[in-house]
């Protein structure tokens, strides 16, 4: 007894302060995402100062269009505008059969040119909307301070532009959605194959083991070696085929083999092992009296696996074949490797066009040194994200049913 | 005739069957395929790389300049090192408490809210990691450290947001191990007259030492292969520097950078990305290798 | 306790034990409850003073639950509940007010399955008395808990040698070597031998015979032959119609095995249920 010290309230200090070390950091952990969070919303909306190049009064004296008739609406644009420009707009559309509200239009885009000149960020625009507004008066004279949800409708819809305003994302969502569709093709058959040949066919043997190991490595090679493999085998090695030249697809323009195709089997290829795992995790959790009364019955072995085990196990699948699809929309190395065309406007029209894709066009944004652009940035994540939160989302919350069903039965 | 039947039955299926197999054998084919197809290409371009370039200059030169043919790695190889060892600075300490928190402190109730967000956190693309770091973790170092201090671009801040990315596969990979050492050590140590921090801190994680290695190496080699985020935040343009607020290029960030633009073939540029893309593929993998024995040697322990 | 079922106990208890003050452990009306499940209904219990006391009865009777809350390891499981007093040296511990960490120290436990620590043979022992605030010669009370424990000779040349390693009547001595180290004075024993072979139980019930000269011990065992082997006291617990488990009989062990007083009690040893 006597060699004990009574020593159980410095030690309950120790544990409290550890206590507290380690909510802390757990706190911590989860700002981080809202802090994340909020920095892409904070870049996606705030007010904007526009100015017009020409402004309306140097058009006509009282500055309202709304006065003009037909003729001398089209005498002001022929007069603003190059000769080439009305050919064209001419060629399109004659602009005597135009309505007054399309020749407006036309004017306000083309002559009146509203541009932002300088925008800021929504906390800047809660927190210091007074000296935004006096510095707006004092140093952009004429400009008009406007709140701006960088994420809109025209930004969904619209393709491409240099000018970050009038930029959208369709071509980027059409890539995205295009390469996925291609990627999940290539990768679903084989990654489940390959799973229930690793779980009910193979025997432990030497290749089914060195099979299991390289599938546990692929995992881990990072993804921008995938693009390395992508460049020199789909895009350089396979060209006649990715750049769909062998069936006479040959868009002169995509000859070089970055094409969608290039980059669907590229991903694909970096997500097999994940949904190999996957799978294997999900037939392993059938239980092997499914299998043997199915057996009894007389069934061969593919017949069991059919009509039993994966039926019983493709809501796993399916789940974790949805998590790597999600992490595929995201990658952006490797497609950056495999050279997506960063800017295009025309949007993908088979497995042989150029594209971009959303991940891409973030990052080209988010490099450029314009603030303007790293508000459609902004916009442009907010996309991706629930795009991903949709289907992450989905994914765990199936696992948690089923999860949930096979623990209470 | 009715003999010849009866063995046409008994054939069919076993054909029907054997292609089937054949096929399946084929997909589990095809991940050796794309390890072989890795090694080879990295390999065949790497080869080329070093018939213009020695080894010995890429393995000691400090300057990586290809106008002036200078192939020196270790300026991108120690902007790789030093962006990696700020996120695991972050990430290891971070990612074991939370580990602890989750796995031998937080009620169920908690556990079942922190784990998704976690998982949310584990599954927002690294482009938008990148985003984080440009346009919050620069302009914060910048005003903490002086805008002359902090470069635009720098390492340390692409580190530090890196060592966010990687801390949720951490985090779980370490609660896995805690969770995994048995019941009954902890019960052993409360019997003894242990407090939770004693039982957790030095009987559970000891005992989950391997475990927790395994996840700390797998978060490093993460850390090396990661690209957007340096990509975006570190820096163009290799610079052989130690300190954390210069701008310095990554391996990764090197390779996106060059084979981002029209890159042409057959050029010492392109094979150069490729002899960097093996000595990162090198890496990576004994990291994982490391990484995978460590959790076997701690799966047996328990089992 | 003003029921007349509690004043009966006590009657009986004090036909069996004349001296109160040897009790170093009393339940009164102890209860336990796992969420909504009553799982141990009012017993009543005392320990004596470098005795053995046994806890038998068929498996999900309650024993081990009663066990475990005399050092309140209960209260780990989350919604646990424990109620009644539990008197240790006249102190009810069974009191929020009282330090869960300071009792576990002086009321040690020993596990169904022998569960060392992942580290040395050494570290295994001072470990407990480390964290503990121990201040003598650590090499001394290694050496003293393995003696007690009769592991000494048999580990004396490989103590920095991994706990895990050793056999797993070994592990189970170490064990307990472990938990005297710590110096307690009631050791809890939970079914100390059903995961070893008859060997190596009967080391440990010659080392139960050996510590009971310093200590005070409790033991829940599945064996009658056993409890008839090693203990001086032998309660019988048993669950009723709600599968709440509640105390049979309670008295010196031969009186116990030779002239059951309950019906049931007389049942069980003879082998017609459990």
């Amino acid at each position: 007894m006597s060699n004990f010290k009574e020593n159980v309230e410095t030690r309950y200090k120790i544990s409290n302060l550890w206590n507290v070390v380690f909510t802390t950091a757990t706190v911590i952990s989860v700002f981080m995402l809202i802090l994340l969070l909020l920095n892409i919303i904070n870049g996606a909306f705030g007010y904007v100062a526009i100015k017009n190049t020409i402004e309306p009064t140097e058009l006509i004296n009282s500055g309202n269009l709304d006065e003009l008739n037909e003729i001398q609406l089209i005498e002001l644009l022929e007069s603003h505008l190059s000769r080439g420009l009305i050919r064209r707009f001419n060629f399109e559309k004659p602009l005597k059969e135009r309505s007054n509200t399309e020749l407006m239009n036309l004017i306000f885009e083309r002559i009146i040119e509203p541009r932002i000149v300088k925008s800021w960020n929504l906390k800047e625009s809660i927190l210091e909307k007074n000296s935004i507004l006096h510095y707006a008066e004092k140093e952009l004279p004429g400009a008009h301070i406007q709140f701006r949800a960088w994420l809109n409708s025209n930004f969904l819809i619209g393709s491409q532009a240099s000018i970050p305003e009038l930029a959208g994302i369709r071509t980027a969502i059409l890539g995205s959605l295009m390469i996925i569709l291609l990627t999940i093709t290539f990768a679903f058959p084989i990654g489940v194959g390959a799973a229930i040949y690793l779980e009910e066919y193979s025997v432990d043997n030497m290749f089914s083991r060195f099979v299991q190991v390289n599938i546990y490595n692929l995992s881990g090679v990072p993804s921008i070696i995938y693009g390395l493999l992508g460049l020199a085998v789909f895009v350089r090695g396979m060209e006649p085929l990715t750049s769909g030249a062998m069936f006479g697809y040959g868009d002169p323009t995509t000859t070089n083999g970055r094409t969608v195709l290039a980059a669907g089997m590229t991903l694909a290829l970096l997500i097999l092992p994940i949904i190999i795992i996957n799978a294997q995790e999900a037939l392993r959790a059938v239980p092997q009296t499914m299998r043997q009364a199915s057996y009894g019955i007389g069934a061969t072995k593919w017949q069991t696996i059919w009509t039993h085990v994966l039926p019983h196990s493709m809501d796993r699948i399916m789940t974790g074949t949805i998590l790597a699809v999600s992490r595929a929309i995201g990658e952006t190395a490797p497609i950056v490797v495999i050279g997506a065309s960063t800017f295009i406007s025309v949007d993908p029209s088979n497995i042989f066009s150029k594209f971009t894709t959303l991940p891409i066009q973030i990052y080209q944004w988010t490099s450029r040194p314009q603030p303007e652009f790293r508000n459609i940035a902004a916009a442009a994540i907010l996309v991706l994200l629930i795009l991903l939160l949709a289907m992450n989302g989905f994914a765990i919350f199936t696992r948690n049913k089923i999860s949930n069903n096979r623990r209470s039965n | 005739m009715t003999e010849i039947n009866i063995a046409w039955y008994k054939i069919r299926p076993k054909y029907h069957e054997s292609i089937i197999t054949w096929f399946l054998q084929f997909c589990a084919g095809v991940s050796i395929l794309v390890t072989l197809g890795i090694v080879f290409i990295l390999g065949k371009e790497s080869l080329l790389f070093f018939r213009e370039v020695s080894i010995v200059e890429f393995l000691t030169s400090t300057k990586w300049q290809p106008l002036i043919e200078e192939f020196g790695v270790l300026p991108l190889l120690n902007s790789t090192l030093t962006t990696s060892f700020i996120a695991m600075a972050i990430a290891a300490p971070l990612g074991l408490f939370v580990a602890i928190y989750l796995s031998e402190y937080a009620s169920e109730r908690v556990r079942n809210i922190l784990k998704p967000i976690l998982e949310i956190l584990a599954g927002i693309p690294t482009v938008v990691y990148g985003y984080f770091a440009l346009t919050f973790m620069t302009p914060l170092l910048r005003i903490i450290f002086g805008q002359n201090t902090v470069d635009i671009y720098n390492t340390a801040s692409a580190g530090l947001v890196m060592g966010i990315l990687i801390l949720p596969l951490v985090t779980s990979i370490t609660e896995d191990a805690l969770k995994a050492v048995p019941y009954s050590l902890r019960e052993a140590s409360y019997g003894l007259g242990a407090t939770k921090l004693e039982a957790s801190w030095t009987v559970v994680v000891p005992a989950a030492f391997s475990g927790i290695a395994a996840a700390f190496i797998l978060g490093l080699s993460r850390a090396i292969g990661e690209t957007m985020i340096v990509a975006l935040a570190a820096g163009a343009g290799p610079n052989f520097t130690f300190n954390p607020f210069e701008a310095a290029e990554t391996l990764t960030g090197y390779i996106v950078r060059i084979s981002g633009g029209d890159i042409s073939y057959n050029t010492v540029d392109y094979n150069s990305i490729f002899a960097l893309g093996l000595l990162l593929f090198f890496i990576t993998l004994i990291l994982n290798i490391i990484s995978r024995k460590l959790v076997k040697r701690f799966q047996e322990v328990y089992d | 306790m003003s029921s007349t079922m509690e004043l009966k106990m006590h009657k009986e208890e004090r036909n069996i034990v004349k001296d109160d003050r040897k009790m170093i452990v009393s339940l009164k009306n102890l209860n336990v409850y796992y969420g909504n499940f009553h799982a141990v209904d009012n017993v009543n219990l005392n320990l004596e003073k470098n005795k053995v006391t046994a806890l038998i009865g068929p498996s999900g009777c309650g024993k081990s639950t009663v066990l475990r809350s005399i050092n309140r390891m209960n209260e780990l499981l989350p919604e646990t509940r424990v109620t009644g007093e539990i008197l240790f040296d006249g102190v009810n511990i069974n009191n929020p007010k009282i330090d869960a960490v300071a009792v576990r120290r002086r009321i040690g436990m020993v596990f169904q399955k022998p569960n060392p620590f992942p580290k040395s043979i050494y570290e295994n022992i001072s470990w407990g008395a480390k964290i503990n605030g121990y201040k003598g010669d650590m090499d001394e009370l290694v050496e003293k808990s393995l003696r007690k424990a009769a592991l000494w000779e048999e580990v004396k040349d490989k103590l920095k040698q991994s706990a895990m390693r050793l056999s797993g009547g070994q592990q189970q001595r170490l064990c307990i070597a472990r938990t005297i180290a710590v110096e307690p004075e009631i050791i809890l024993m939970d079914e100390p031998a059903s995961a070893l072979d008859p060997i190596a139980t009967a080391r440990i019930e010659e080392l139960i015979y050996e510590l009971k000269k310093n200590y005070t011990i409790a033991i829940v065992t599945h064996n009658m032959h056993q409890a008839g082997r090693i203990s001086d006291y032998t309660s019988f617990l048993l669950i009723n119609e709600d599968r709440k488990g509640h105390l049979v009989e309670y008295g010196v062990t031969d009186d116990l095995f030779l002239n059951p007083k309950d019906i049931r009690t007389e049942e069980y040893i003879s082998g017609k249920f459990g």
